[in-house]
């Protein structure tokens, strides 16, 4: 796998803000997130996660502070961190015009592959996500579920240290949602990749997250296990009265118009 | 230099395999040129009001026509970049390794790619029409790199113009708003000095001056380039890579 720091923090983050006009979008982020943990990302819409995930995987700059991926710090050595992440953007990026093996080949050029190891790895990565009966049908002709373990296929080909995950479920249908998972489990398991997923998804925080984190208005509320964060609001309580007690509100009711189209967007591209 | 070949080559190759699976927008574009041979072409002919020296009329605009269609495939590039944006295909690419400068690059070579199916499209209908051409293999080729020039300027252009609007809607616009006094502001359907002053001024300036310039001089027999091709392409060149030099900067921003 394509490890680099000795750190034993796959992402350490200080102070790390990103503001956009008089929006503070990120507001001093102080994160570490242990090598091999799946770490959970929770906020309402506009809380915050897709501009820090944007920052962490170099697609953005912020406006202060600092982060280190893969002991690689973002600002200054954005190249080798592009090496070592891997990222599903909560977009369905994988090209419908493409078939799911020509979308794998493109990934293992742009990321260096060795054209000896090429065919094995692309072969491998379709096995694992179960599409190598499926690889050389237009991309267009998948369900929701084979498009998200495609471009989880593709985020994981290059065998990187860290997987960025933005809202990867977002549009399934509750099987393809546990598919999903299961990949996810098995690669954290098989390769040992560490995983930062964010989520609406309360069941979904929980099944795979060894720790997280809910955002709210740009700032960390709180960080820790699942089962310790419900058991610190008594022994009924579930992870929505978690997020509702630390999200400042109800998921549903939050959420700019241009996020709520994103998403419906995705949603019917997957469904 | 390797990295940039082999990482511009992938972009190359996943456009090529889309281009041929779905060559609609090609073949609908290729109608354009032939109305303007067809029909305007010869129509003006046959008035004889503009004087184009020892070239027929036909002659005359054929590289005008070739030039016009690159202009018109590579402007609306950037709707296909974002619409890649809004598909998180943007966001994908940036977040791999590969340079910048070789995804704007690959952008460039493949919409190059596609002015060559023009080019086709020109050499056959001229062909038809009795156009004197030159047909020696090294004019051919000098053709298809002019072509392939002209169609990376364009495109990149495009690409930043689709890196500050952001949108399909202000793209079309702004489309459509420059693609028609570029092209009437050249040298593409009357000669640059008929032109009143102000307008030479403005086609001077114009990249596709040069690029029709160049390609009357190598596609016509009997043609020749007014600036000479070390100037006209001196000048492409140049202006290819102060444009890729500044999509190179922009492209990550369609991803923020």
């Amino acid at each position: 796998m394509n490890t680099a720091a000795s750190d034993k923090f796959a992402i350490r983050t200080s102070a790390l803000t990103r503001r956009f006009g008089n929006l503070t979008a990120a507001d001093a982020i102080e994160l570490r997130i242990p090598y091999g943990e799946i770490f959970g990302l929770l906020g309402a819409n506009g809380a915050g996660k897709s501009t820090l995930i944007k920052m962490l995987t170099t697609l953005l700059s912020p406006t202060s502070g600092s982060a280190e991926v893969g002991g690689f710090d973002i600002i200054k050595s954005p190249g080798e961190v592009r090496r070592r992440i891997g990222y599903v953007s909560q977009l369905v990026s994988a090209d419908g015009a493409l078939t799911g093996y020509e979308n794998l080949r493109l990934s293992a050029k742009l990321y260096g592959l060795p054209a000896t190891e090429r065919g094995e790895r692309i072969a491998g990565a379709l096995e694992f996500m179960g599409l190598a009966d499926t690889a050389h049908r237009l991309v267009k002709t998948y369900s929701g579920g084979m498009i998200r373990r495609l471009e989880l296929a593709q985020a994981m080909l290059h065998r990187p240290a860290i997987l960025f995950l933005d809202e990867p479920t977002i549009g399934l249908d509750p099987v393809a949602r546990r598919l999903v998972w299961d990949r996810l489990l098995n690669l954290r398991h098989d390769y040992g990749m560490t995983v930062l997923i964010t989520t609406h998804d309360m069941e979904e925080a929980e099944t795979l997250s060894d720790e997280l984190a809910i955002l709210h208005a740009g700032r960390i509320s709180v960080v820790g296990k699942p089962a310790e964060l419900r058991a610190g609001l008594g022994a009924e309580a579930t992870m929505d009265d978690v997020f509702i007690h630390y999200a400042g509100g109800l998921i549903h009711e939050s959420g700019t118009f241009s996020e709520v189209a994103r998403n419906r967007r995705t949603a019917q591209r997957l469904g | 230099m390797k990295r940039l070949i082999r990482e511009s080559a992938a972009i190359v190759e996943v456009e090529l395999i889309k281009l041929v699976r779905d060559p609609t927008e090609i073949i609908s574009r290729a109608v354009q040129p032939v109305l303007w041979l067809v029909v305007f072409g010869q129509v003006l002919a046959q008035v004889r009001g503009i004087h184009t020296g020892q070239l027929s009329y036909l002659a005359f605009i054929t590289p005008g026509i070739l030039a016009q269609s690159v202009l018109f495939s590579a402007i609306f590039y950037g709707i296909a970049v974002i619409w890649e944006r809004d598909l998180g295909v943007v966001h994908k690419l940036l977040v791999s390794p590969a340079r910048r400068t070789s995804l704007v690059f690959g952008k460039a070579v493949a919409a190059g790619f596609r002015g060559l199916v023009q080019a086709v499209v020109i050499y056959l209908i001229a062909l038809a029409m009795h156009v004197s051409l030159r047909l020696d293999p090294l004019a051919i080729f000098a053709v298809l790199a002019s072509v392939m020039l002209g169609s990376g300027i364009f495109a990149t252009f495009s690409l930043i113009i689709a890196c500050i609007v952001k949108t399909r809607e202000r793209f079309m616009g702004i489309g459509q708003l420059l693609t028609m006094p570029m092209f009437f502001a050249s040298n593409a359907i009357y000669p640059l000095d008929i032109m009143p002053g102000w307008l030479r001024v403005v086609a001077q300036i114009n990249p596709l001056t040069y690029l029709i310039d160049a390609l009357r001089g190598l596609m016509i027999s009997g043609g020749e380039s007014v600036h000479g091709y070390a100037v006209d392409f001196s000048v492409m060149l140049a202006v290819f890579v102060a444009l890729l030099s500044v999509a190179v900067r922009l492209y990550p921003t369609l991803a923020e």
